[in-house]
């Protein structure tokens, strides 16, 4: 219940038909405006003066393209990730499926399969993948969090045998079709935007208007906000969660090849730890990791926060720890901001509550304001 | 907030938040931005490297002065690199020019792709990369060339065919490497038993090169087993864990080669608290003399090997000072000076290698020599 500085009125946006809102009257404008995002508006404005003054390239359309090639595939697989921790789970294998389908479409190509079958048997790995954590968690009713970690280590051991030491194409095998490799040196044309940014921001309309425009995103967070109520509601949850699992498979999958065409090559190590890059992106956008919170606004902000760092960074020849320094910071204050948040609301919308015994969420500020 | 009337969700979703969370810091703190990447600047001319007296004038031979090179390591920790990128900045000092040094945290290609689009952001005249992956670096590099910027790598190649062209500083005779660590160990074990190599990332250029030929060599010692390559992708932890494993599951081992200064020092760290296992096992490899200095004098290793990595940085600086000023080529035959190195002639290619130069063969390291290196 991280995601937005705003109102209790705001989870009943959220969520209608979860009965666990205080029905008050509307809060004023500023209040409602004290958002999670317009916080992440003001951090990627700041971020992008601050590239602009510090680095003279860095006001540029190459920066922009570059930017979205270093980040792009990341930022695919942060949208299912996003569905998948509204519902209250989490992914970790995500990273482990882009290098396995890369190491599948590798494989396949190195044995003469031409692309688009070994493009689709790549995604259909990523189906199965995606419905085996998805098995594990519904039917079975293990922690996300301990399946997924198995299945990280498991899909990226698969892909280490599949390919071993070798990167595809080797020298003997024929190159990847130079179409498909011109995604990593060519922006889409008529635009200086990468091919994975375009693709993301397709991605994200379609994410955005299924998780806030449709009945089954608000399922969705009714099942993240409270699981048993939304399935008396009558809400599958453990279907939605079971599809939301091959969902991102899928997408993770397609991230693989996404990055196998722009490096023109696949290696089995292929996005290897990105799943925390992901699970931070998600975090920092404002997605609670209790689940039931959470905006695909947020996340394409603090994709764009991400992204446009690292390029300013890098370009300022910053050393690496420090950039990770700052993301780390970042991700930090995106968890205890809300936290501080919740307690200044708690006061403000319910004085009477100290006394009837209710624990403030964030107990120190309230001591302190004592 | 509203409370979650039941306590025991609640109390599971906190647990789960706080592994994640602690998941999360140990990450970023480790290795979470992988795309991150970047740098620290130097234009040094001092003489701190080993390379011998800066006498070389800087003015005699035709190379440009202000020349900007980008020194690209795997990553920005591994000391073996950080020796050669002074090396380069020692070079590009004597000439008047200056080196960046820019890469990641974690050893793979796309922490360093970022550090070549700033290289192309910043109009340097030359790309010196030590490549992390053999194809996965080539669009981004052919996009430097593109642009003007001339491409050499070093100490792991980069496999691009002619997209781009570019020259390789070799550090020594692949094969000769390769051949070399295998006769050490055979000498050491009377070319009797099993053997295993502790390597660096499975997708290292210069790891797999020198393991084939390894293998080549080890032909010549029937007796002579490779029982398994283990990987601990340059990484301390990962290197002593999959040595761990090796260890158990081969309890006859009787030698390891580590061609990775990183992995001979933890496999030598190991055996040196472990005397039960000194007796039986025999490690050689590529280590750095300042780092395994100790494990020589007390007998933990008794000989490994390696060129001088300053003198190799230093090579490839001038290298790069001269395709960038035009003054050599990748033509085969042509030739460039290399300051205090004395002159050198660009290599035919060969096999994947494209054009090559070569700093000279291995030094091999003992108990008599090992303290008159400070490398």
């Amino acid at each position: 219940m991280s995601s937005e500085i705003a109102p209790p009125a705001a989870g009943q946006q959220a969520a209608p038909h979860v009965p666990a809102g205080d029905a008050g009257p509307r809060p004023p404008l500023w209040h409602r405006a004290l958002r999670w995002e317009t916080g992440l508006v003001v951090v990627l404005v700041a971020a992008l003066v601050f590239g602009s003054s510090e680095s003279a390239t860095f006001a540029s359309q190459t920066t922009l393209f570059y930017a979205g090639i270093n980040i792009g595939y990341i930022a695919i697989m942060a949208l299912p990730m996003t569905l998948i921790v509204v519902t209250g789970e989490i992914d970790l294998s995500v990273a482990s499926m882009l290098g396995l389908s890369g190491a599948v479409l590798g494989d396949l190509w190195h044995h003469g399969w031409s692309i688009w079958p070994a493009v689709l048997v790549a995604l259909a790995v990523g189906a199965v993948g995606g419905s085996l954590n998805g098995l594990l968690v519904t039917k079975l009713g293990l922690p996300s969090i301990a399946v997924t970690i198995g299945t990280l280590t498991l899909f990226r051991g698969v892909a280490e045998i599949l390919l071993g030491s070798q990167t595809i194409p080797t020298a003997s095998d024929r190159p990847f079709p130079s179409w498909l490799t011109n995604i990593g040196v060519v922006p889409v044309s008529g635009t200086e935007l990468s091919y994975t940014t375009v693709i993301f921001i397709g991605l994200a309309v379609v994410c955005g208007v299924a998780l806030h425009a449709t009945p089954l995103g608000r399922a969705m967070f009714a099942a993240g906000l409270q699981s048993e109520a939304a399935r008396f509601a009558g809400i599958r949850v453990a279907r939605m969660k079971f599809w939301l699992y091959v969902f991102s498979g899928i997408i993770c999958a397609f991230a693989g090849i996404l990055l196998a065409a722009q490096n023109s090559s696949v290696s089995y190590n292929a996005g290897f730890g990105l799943e925390l890059n992901v699970v931070a992106i998600v975090l920092l956008g404002g997605v609670s990791i209790f689940g039931g919170r959470g905006t695909i606004l947020g996340v394409v902000l603090s994709v764009a926060i991400v992204g446009s760092l690292q390029m300013a960074l890098t370009q300022m020849n910053i050393d690496p720890n420090v950039q990770q320094i700052v993301i780390g910071g970042l991700l930090l204050i995106s968890v205890v901001l809300p936290g501080l948040s919740r307690g200044a609301r708690w006061l403000g919308t319910r004085p009477g509550s100290l006394r009837s015994g209710h624990k403030p969420p964030w107990a120190l500020s309230v001591r302190h304001r004592l | 907030m509203k409370r979650i009337n039941n306590p025991g969700i609640r109390t599971a979703r906190r647990q789960l938040a706080v592994v994640l969370v602690a998941l999360l810091i140990t990450g970023l703190a480790g290795s979470a931005l992988a795309a991150c990447s970047s740098s620290s600047s130097s234009s040094s001319s001092s003489s701190t490297g080993t390379t011998g007296g800066s006498s070389a004038s800087p003015t005699s031979t035709g190379i440009k002065k202000g020349l900007v090179v980008y020194f690209i390591p795997k990553d920005t920790q591994n000391p073996y690199e950080v020796l050669a990128d002074q090396g380069g900045a020692k070079a590009l000092g004597e000439l008047g020019g200056k080196v960046v040094v820019s890469s990641g945290t974690v050893d793979t290609a796309a922490a360093q792709i970022p550090s070549i689009q700033a290289a192309i952001q910043a109009h340097a005249n030359a790309i010196v990369i030590a490549g992390n992956d053999p194809k996965a670096l080539c669009p981004s590099l052919n996009q430097a060339a593109s642009a003007g910027i001339k491409i050499l790598a070093f100490d792991s190649d980069v496999n691009c065919g002619s997209a781009p062209n570019h020259l390789f500083i070799n550090q020594a005779d692949t094969q000769t490497i390769g051949t070399s660590e295998v006769d050490i160990l055979a000498k050491e074990i009377n070319k009797t038993g099993q053997i295993a190599i502790l390597s660096a990332a499975a997708s290292a250029t210069n790891q797999n090169s020198w393991i084939v030929y390894m293998k080549q060599e080890l032909t010549k010692y029937p007796n002579m087993h490779l029982v398994k390559i283990v990987y601990g992708n340059d990484d301390p932890a990962t290197s002593l864990t999959v040595l761990l494993g090796l260890l158990s599951a081969y309890p006859n081992l009787r030698g390891i080669i580590s061609p990775t200064t990183v992995g001979i020092q933890a496999a030598a760290q190991y055996l040196n608290t472990h005397k039960s296992l000194l007796s039986k096992i025999v490690l050689t490899g590529l280590g750095l003399p300042s780092q395994m200095k100790p494990y020589v004098l007390d007998g933990t290793v008794k000989e490994f090997e390696l060129w001088n990595p300053s003198n190799l940085g230093y090579l490839a600086g001038y290298a790069a000072a001269a395709l960038a000023s035009g003054t050599t080529s990748l033509a085969t035959g042509a030739t460039f000076k290399a300051g205090s190195l004395g002159s050198f002639t660009v290599l035919a290619p060969s096999g994947a290698t494209g054009p090559s130069v070569v700093l000279g063969p291995p030094t091999v390291f003992t108990a008599a020599n090992v303290a008159q290196f400070n490398f």
